[in-house]
């Protein structure tokens, strides 16, 4: 799995430098998938022992996933989507009044 | 007390609104608080004389060791006498010198507040606060002195005085901060009392060093008192008020108050003693080459910080007397003759002394009250001045190092000092009337009173010496000394050394002030040859150089392009994380495929090659079905591996993003090869790289456990505590709900955003 | 943006209030069992979506009693307010606070701080979901030639 997030992350990185802004915003998916899938790796993965307590017991059995890294990777899958979305909208507009997605080509136009 | 501190800014804040208030009366009803702080602080002067230094105590940062207290011993309370009662005649003499200013409002608030700051720095008794107040005044003074900021002149002026005294405050703060590391404290009482320990550290001479830098600065001495001089673009209230009564001496200040913790230091002694003395002739020397009222006593100022500063040095008991009578006088004579040079400036239009001449009749109040405050600073008898002076002399013959420079300094700066008192009182009221700009009468009573009162001042502690002697001067001593000392001050000691060394300087400048219109042009030229070689000459360089090193940086860090920024990050990142991963773990490379099942292989797989396929593809759709699998990938990974929360969230947010890109991306132009093959190739290596590291990093973590999971607790309550049997969500909305609640005003957040940017285009307010 | 699809359509009637419960299921179960209010937020914005592309963003839009600002407004404020009672016991804020309330017969009603808060999330994520996806449906529709201007 750590040569998967590897490769995820090499793609993301990749993508981010290119010029285009379409390919930064793909880029930027690619990194958070990367990296949520990062923090569930590193956590240590658990087959088929979701972190659920059955009914009626105070504590799950002897060996369950660890929960903790979980909550945070969907914190973080929501979050992403804002940003996400967030991003989009935002050089969809930058498109509109710049008329370009070249990032070379934007950086002459602050005012 | 600490009421007395923040007063000033209470008041400060108020200023705007009490100014139409009170119309042309402004002044006088401001300088009732510093009268008022006058009153208070003089009435603890019996209590201080008798029973020593106390501390009020306020606590602040009490996690930090910063605290708010205030000590009050007869150094500080000193001070606070000087500030209060000198803020009072200026606040009063200011409502007459700005009568009618646009600006009075803003310059109340800003006086108050550098009143308020200089209160604190000499009340304080912790050295953090200290500290704090110290920057504060050197930032209210940046704007008093920039308060005609339309003004280039003042504006550079400002300029200069606040980036001279920031860089020494900057000094001042590490040597404050390795002070208190040493000491175990930043408190000041204790300090003062481990002096031996200090001067043992082996960072003693660093922080003498970094604490000298800052005083040095902010007191102007040699070569860094370019600034004070141009600080006089500043109107002459302020001019009297910061840059000779009270915040330049916020360096001599602090001096004085660490002196018994470091004046046993050979280096202390020295570097006092060789900077104060030079600077002391410089200054006197250089107001002989000027014309400007307020320049040459802005150079006389120079003069007296650099004699305090040396008699610090000295630090004999006479010293540290001719210290607090130098320090007592010069604050009233220099505060009054200020005045009266803003007298003379706002009454005739112009500041050259040359150009005045037989303003007595016209004016006889000022002119009476300029030669009673000049005659101190030439230090005649029998005023205050004089018994200074003659300290001053006598703690010069008992100086421990460099004696005789010093004596030839102290003489030749008497001189010089003689000759600009002697300037000062007779030239503009003497003589012919000469014709000046504006039509010169006496002073309004506002602008009056403090020389009035100030001179008088000097006069008569000049004569009833026993007033100053045990109420004021005697704790002063006991403060900086460290012990207390008896103190009996007279005007007539017997024919001795320093009363025929005063006698030589008497002589010797009255014959150079016969001369002096003569001698002045010559001296001129002198100070064109400083201006192009001398310290503010060098001032200006490192300016220059700075700026053209930000040019140049901003060139070549900045450049504009993203692609570099993020080449840099990316490879400073992975580099550093490279780096301590091989120095700390070594390459582990494993693959460990024990359990590993077919239907992993195949998510695993298809992962690589969606990623692979969404960044090479060219067609934006191929792109967004490929981060569709992707994310559905992902998905199934979390399912597979015990996360069904993760899972079904990551199904549906990816739904909903492939739905946003199909809604957005297709409206942005289609792929473009944008970069040459070398880029593409440079940018392939730095991601592969990227990506090594990160599994390099994975595979070291996962075999590596520094600390102890926080999870097994989540796991253990998450019945007992959160009555919840799914632990993800009871961590999401019990045991970490305030994160929770971050994040969903982070999305609500960015929805806000994308709902402005696409619902409020600049072309629909251009129709509206 | 609008499909004329017939299947769609159908299949959008009786879909979306199906998965609209459903997501109200998931919100409730979320403290014991997978679910909880991201979960539930995304189902009911999903159901939504398939909503405004079967019959339009007007007919969407009508089908709200509140606006999506509205709806995240007050997620907000039921987070923050679920934060509330704790406050007033001495406890932290969001300091969890539980009541049993018995019903008619066996069962016992666990109304609870944390289940406010997860409401809070389940509608503040459905408006902004709906905020973005709206505004972005409106915005096509306003410039159909999608090239900009």
């Amino acid at each position: 799995m750590a040569y998967v997030v590897g490769a995820l992350f090499a793609a993301a990185i990749y993508m981010m430098l290119r010029r285009s802004i379409v390919k930064l915003v793909i880029g930027l998916m690619l990194l958070t998938n990367a990296a949520n899938l990062l923090v569930f790796v590193v956590a240590g993965m658990t087959r088929g022992a979701p972190p659920l307590i059955a009914e009626g017991a105070s504590v799950p059995g002897a060996l369950v996933a660890d929960p903790l890294p979980q909550a945070l990777i969907l914190t973080a899958i929501v979050i992403a989507f804002g940003v996400l979305a967030f991003s989009v909208v935002l050089i969809h507009r930058a498109y509109e009044v710049v008329g370009t997605d070249d990032l070379d080509q934007m950086k002459d136009t602050d005012t | 007390m600490l009421l007395a501190v923040l007063s000033g800014f209470l008041l400060a804040i108020a200023a705007p609104w009490l100014c139409p208030l009170f119309k042309d009366r402004v002044g006088w009803f401001m300088a009732l608080l510093p009268a008022s702080l006058f009153l208070y602080f003089a009435s603890m002067l019996p209590e201080v004389a008798a029973h020593g230094p106390q501390v009020v105590e306020y606590s602040w940062f009490p996690a930090l060791g910063i605290t708010l207290n205030f000590l009050i011993d007869g150094l500080s309370l000193m001070f606070a006498l000087l500030i209060s009662g000198i803020g009072t005649f200026i606040l009063i003499y200011a409502g007459g010198y700005l009568k009618g200013h646009p600006d009075l409002a803003r310059f109340y608030v800003l006086i108050l507040s550098f009143m308020a700051s200089m209160m604190g720095l000499v009340l304080s008794e912790n050295l953090i606060t200290l500290f704090v107040f110290w920057e504060l005044t050197s930032i209210t003074s940046y704007l008093l002195i920039g308060f005609n900021h339309e003004d280039p002149a003042a504006r550079r002026s400002a300029l200069q005085g606040l980036f001279v005294t920031v860089a020494g405050g900057l000094a001042l703060l590490a040597g404050l901060i390795m002070l208190g590391t040493v000491a175990g404290t930043y408190s000041l009482s204790e300090i003062l009392n481990s002096g031996e320990a200090l001067q043992d550290h082996g960072l003693f001479t660093a922080i003498l060093l970094c604490i000298l830098a800052g005083c040095f600065t902010k007191s102007a001495q040699v070569p860094l008192h370019f600034w004070l001089p141009n600080a006089m673009a500043a109107p002459t209230p302020v001019s009297a008020y910061l840059h000779s009564a009270t915040m330049v001496k916020a360096g001599v200040y602090l001096l004085a108050r660490l002196n018994p913790a470091f004046g046993e230091a050979e280096l202390w002694t020295l570097m006092l003693c060789l900077f104060g003395g030079l600077t002391m002739f410089t200054g006197a020397f250089m107001a002989l080459t000027h014309t400007g009222l307020k320049k040459m006593l802005a150079y006389s100022t120079i003069m007296a910080l650099g004699t305090l500063v040396m008699l610090i040095g000295i630090g004999t008991p006479t010293a540290m007397i001719a210290f607090a009578c130098f320090l007592f006088g010069h604050s009233l004579y220099k505060g009054a003759l200020f005045m009266v040079a803003g007298i003379l400036d706002h009454e005739t239009g112009t500041k050259d002394v040359a150009a005045m001449g037989g303003l007595r009749g016209l004016m006889p109040y000022t002119a009476i009250f300029a030669a009673i405050a000049a005659l101190s600073l030439a230090g005649l008898p029998p005023l205050f001045g004089f018994v200074a002076k003659e300290l001053m002399l006598e703690a010069v013959l008992e100086a421990p190092l460099l004696q005789n420079l010093l004596l030839v300094l102290a003489v030749g700066a008497g001189v010089c000092v003689m000759v600009v008192a002697a300037v000062i009182a007779i030239k503009p009221f003497y003589g012919p009337l000469k014709p000046t700009p504006k039509d010169p009468h006496e002073a309004p009573p506002s602008m009056l009173a403090g020389p009035v009162v100030l001179a008088t001042l000097s006069l008569l502690f000049g004569l009833l010496l026993f007033i100053p002697e045990s109420l004021l001067i005697e704790p002063v001593v006991a403060a900086v000394y460290g012990e207390p000392v008896a103190v009996s001050l007279s005007l007539w000691h017997g024919i001795n050394l320093p009363l025929m060394l005063s006698g030589l300087v008497l002589l010797l400048g009255i014959g150079v002030f016969l001369f002096w219109s003569r001698i002045q042009p010559q001296i001129a030229i002198l100070r064109e040859f400083l201006g192009r070689f001398g310290p503010e000459a060098g001032y200006f360089k490192i300016m220059e150089g700075l700026t053209k090193g930000a040019t140049w940086q901003t060139s070549v860090l900045q450049n504009g392009k993203m692609g570099n920024y993020m080449i840099v990050l990316v490879l400073t990142t992975f580099m550093l994380t490279g780096y301590t991963l091989m120095e700390r773990q070594g390459l582990r490379l494993w693959l460990d495929l024990g359990g590993s099942q077919v239907h992993e292989w195949m998510v695993a797989v298809l992962l690589v090659m969606a990623g692979g396929v969404a960044s090479l593809t060219s067609s934006r759709l191929g792109a967004v079905a490929s981060m569709g699998v992707l994310g559905f990938s992902v998905a199934l990974v979390f399912i597979l591996f015990s996360a069904p929360d993760l899972g079904i969230t990551q199904v549906l947010v990816e739904t909903l993003t492939v739905i946003l890109l199909v809604l957005v991306l297709f409206r942005l132009p289609g792929f473009v090869r944008l970069s040459s093959t070398y880029e593409r190739v440079r940018d392939a290596v730095v991601a592969l790289f990227a990506g090594a590291v990160v599994t390099l990093l994975v595979l070291a973590v996962i075999e590596i456990q520094y600390f102890e999971s926080i999870s097994a607790f989540h796991i253990e309550n998450s019945v007992t505590l959160g009555y919840g049997r799914n632990i993800v969500n009871v961590i999401l909305v019990d045991f970490r709900a305030l994160d929770t609640l971050g994040e969903i005003f982070v999305l609500a957040l960015a929805a806000i955003g994308v709902y402005s940017m696409i619902k409020f285009r600049p072309e629909a307010k251009e129709k509206s | 943006m609008k499909s004329n699809t017939l299947i769609l359509q159908t299949a959008a009637i009786y879909i979306t209030p199906l998965q609209l419960l459903f997501s109200v299921f998931l919100l409730l179960r979320g403290h014991d069992e997978p679910g909880g209010g991201f979960i539930a937020g995304l189902m009911a914005s999903s159901a939504f979506v398939l909503y405004m592309f079967s019959y339009g963003v007007t007919a969407t839009r009508n089908l709200f009693k509140i606006v999506p600002v509205d709806m995240l407004a007050l997620g907000l404020i039921l987070g923050m307010i679920s934060g509330l009672p704790a406050m007033f016991l001495g406890q932290p804020f969001l300091q969890a606070q539980w009541w049993d309330i018995p019903l008619l017969g066996d069962a016992t009603l666990k109304l609870s701080t944390p289940l406010i808060f997860d409401i809070g999330v389940y509608l503040a994520v459905i408006g902004t979901t709906l905020m973005i996806v709206v505004a972005l449906m409106e915005s096509e529709t306003d410039h159909p030639s999608g090239n900009g201007d």
